[in-house]
């Protein structure tokens, strides 16, 4: 019971303070001060704050792209394990429905993108899902895997089933899964070898450039539902790279979250490090992320 | 031991991808040198210490590892390339096609009749995908250095083959491979230099057109 309520209190509360990790990171590696760590949660209660502007050009679409992908992302991180927690919705199968709620989100993203008549807008919007075209493979590599390794359809007993044993017998199988969901991470999320968060030249963004025309509370929900969807992501890499189990619930609370601290430190500094890449070059890589998954399902399969 | 080296033929693997991916002569030139290295040990961990096999161990670390990377490189210095402008396909459908070529790889080592401590193994797998990886490096792109780099990694290939059979494979054959190898690469390196001072590029395919003098 305690563990349920620190699981949905963690789910809603944590997924901002990782974006002002990320930021606080970046400012360190630049040698500036930075944001405070709090800086998310400021920007989103102001933003809640504020009254919405609707051009009168949009339809019910516009408004529901932001409504309906925060409710999707919900949903789908109610089916994440946290930790060695077993998830709050968990069926066989359910990672079918994990991986599609993401793309009823982006479904609703682009279509109230589009929805605008932007011309900027629609760019993002071919960018987004061009990308997640190539993203989706590498995603079902990774989940077919773990489905063989652990004999299981549920997201549940898939991501609570790496321990250092399975570490031990299949090292390298391992290392090329989290490899490969690592970087499906940092391009489902936007992140920088994909695109540049805080970028402001439309022509370069892929992610941010959808949702210019949103405002006030419509806006907040997007900025949330994108720190969720990173947190989401976050927990299925965390549960994949730990292997070590307590057996203790509130020991294993504790080795999570510093686990995901950890892991929004390690997105900073491969966000520090890199620059962005090209546009071509963003298939490239995202192929290989899907021959290393594709070629970890060999190993297990074969 | 031997899971362990099951690990690194995954590595030699990976290595394979990368070569095909990326356009940097550099890169690629490091890439079959780490490689190398990794080749290099696996002999080590399957079989028992012996005089033989620290030499085995020792002269194909040095050369693959050492001596043919720094002479590929001296020839990419000399003749001032970086890197692969326009292979005959591309680095994607380059990089899927050596997928295609691992998976089946796995399925034809299967159907192999092989001897039963070798087939849950990954040697004879690795050893066809990095043949094909080879094949495809040769013939996909267009300048000379980078077809020496994929006639190494077809060697490499051969030499996984050839770690099963360590024990029965004497080491003048090694090492005559070894010098073959040598030799070659020290050819290559007179043409491309032949060819970079006739045309001013490496490009091979500029070989097949004939002029009229």
């Amino acid at each position: 019971m305690v563990s349920s309520v620190i699981h949905v209190v963690l789910l809603l509360v944590m997924p901002p303070l990782l974006l002002g990790v990320i930021n606080k990171t970046k400012a360190a590696f630049a040698g500036r001060k930075g944001a405070p760590i709090l800086q998310p949660y400021y920007d989103l209660a102001r933003l809640l704050q504020k009254g919405s502007v609707f051009s009168t050009t949009t339809t019910w679409v516009f408004r529901a792209g932001p409504v309906v992908t925060l409710a999707a992302t919900l949903l789908a991180a109610l089916m994440v394990p946290l930790g060695n927690h077993p998830a709050l919705i968990s069926f066989p199968g359910d990672m079918l429905l994990f991986a599609y709620l993401f793309g009823l989100a982006r479904f609703f993203t682009t279509s109230a993108a589009l929805d605008t008549g932007s011309s900027f807008e629609g760019m993002g919007a071919a960018r987004e899902v061009t990308y997640a075209c190539l993203v989706e493979p590498t995603l079902f590599f990774v989940l077919i895997t773990l489905a063989r390794m652990s004999k299981s359809l549920s997201l549940g007993t898939m991501f609570t089933y790496p321990s250092l044993q399975v570490w031990l017998t299949s090292g390298a199988v391992m290392l090329l899964l989290s490899n490969a969901l690592f970087i499906a991470l940092l391009a489902e999320n936007c992140r920088i070898p994909f695109d540049d968060p805080n970028t402001h030249l439309e022509l370069t963004m892929i992610h941010e450039v959808m949702v210019l025309d949103h405002s006030g509370p419509a806006f907040g929900m997007i900025l949330y539902g994108a720190a969720l969807k990173l947190f989401v992501l976050g927990a299925l890499f965390t549960n994949l790279i730990l292997p070590f189990k307590t057996g203790n619930p509130l020991p294993d609370w504790g080795i999570f979250i510093v686990a995901m601290l950890y892991l929004a430190v390690l997105i900073g500094v491969v966000e520090s490090v890199m620059a962005r890449l090209r546009l071509v070059r963003i298939p490239q890589l995202l192929v290989a992320a899907t021959i290393l998954s594709a070629f970890a399902m060999l190993l297990i399969v074969r | 031991m031997i899971t362990f080296a099951d690990q690194l033929l995954v590595l030699v693997m990976l290595i394979n991808f990368i070569m095909l991916g990326t356009s940097r002569l550099a890169f690629a030139i490091r890439a079959v040198a780490v490689q190398g290295v990794v080749l290099g040990i696996i002999p080590g961990l399957l079989h028992q210490f012996s005089g033989h096999l620290l030499m085995i161990t020792a002269s194909i670390i040095l050369a693959k590892g050492v001596v043919i990377p720094w002479m590929i490189n001296d020839a990419v210095r000399k003749a001032q390339i970086r890197r692969e402008v326009e292979p005959f396909i591309d680095y994607v459908p380059t990089l899927l096609l050596g997928a295609v070529f691992t998976a089946l790889a796995f399925v034809f080592a299967q159907r192999l009749p092989l001897a039963p401590e070798h087939r849950e193994l990954l040697f004879v797998p690795a050893s066809i995908a990095t043949l094909m990886t080879g094949f495809l490096i040769l013939t996909t792109r267009r300048k000379a250095i980078s077809q020496v780099i994929g006639y190494l990694v077809l060697e490499n290939g051969i030499f996984i083959f050839g770690l099963l059979l360590t024990d029965a494979m004497p080491f003048m054959v090694e090492a005559g491979a070894l010098l073959d190898l040598l030799v070659g690469i020290f050819v290559m390196g007179i043409v491309i230099n032949h060819i970079n001072r006739e045309f001013s590029s490496v490009d091979t395919s500029r070989l097949q057109a004939l002029r009229e003098e």
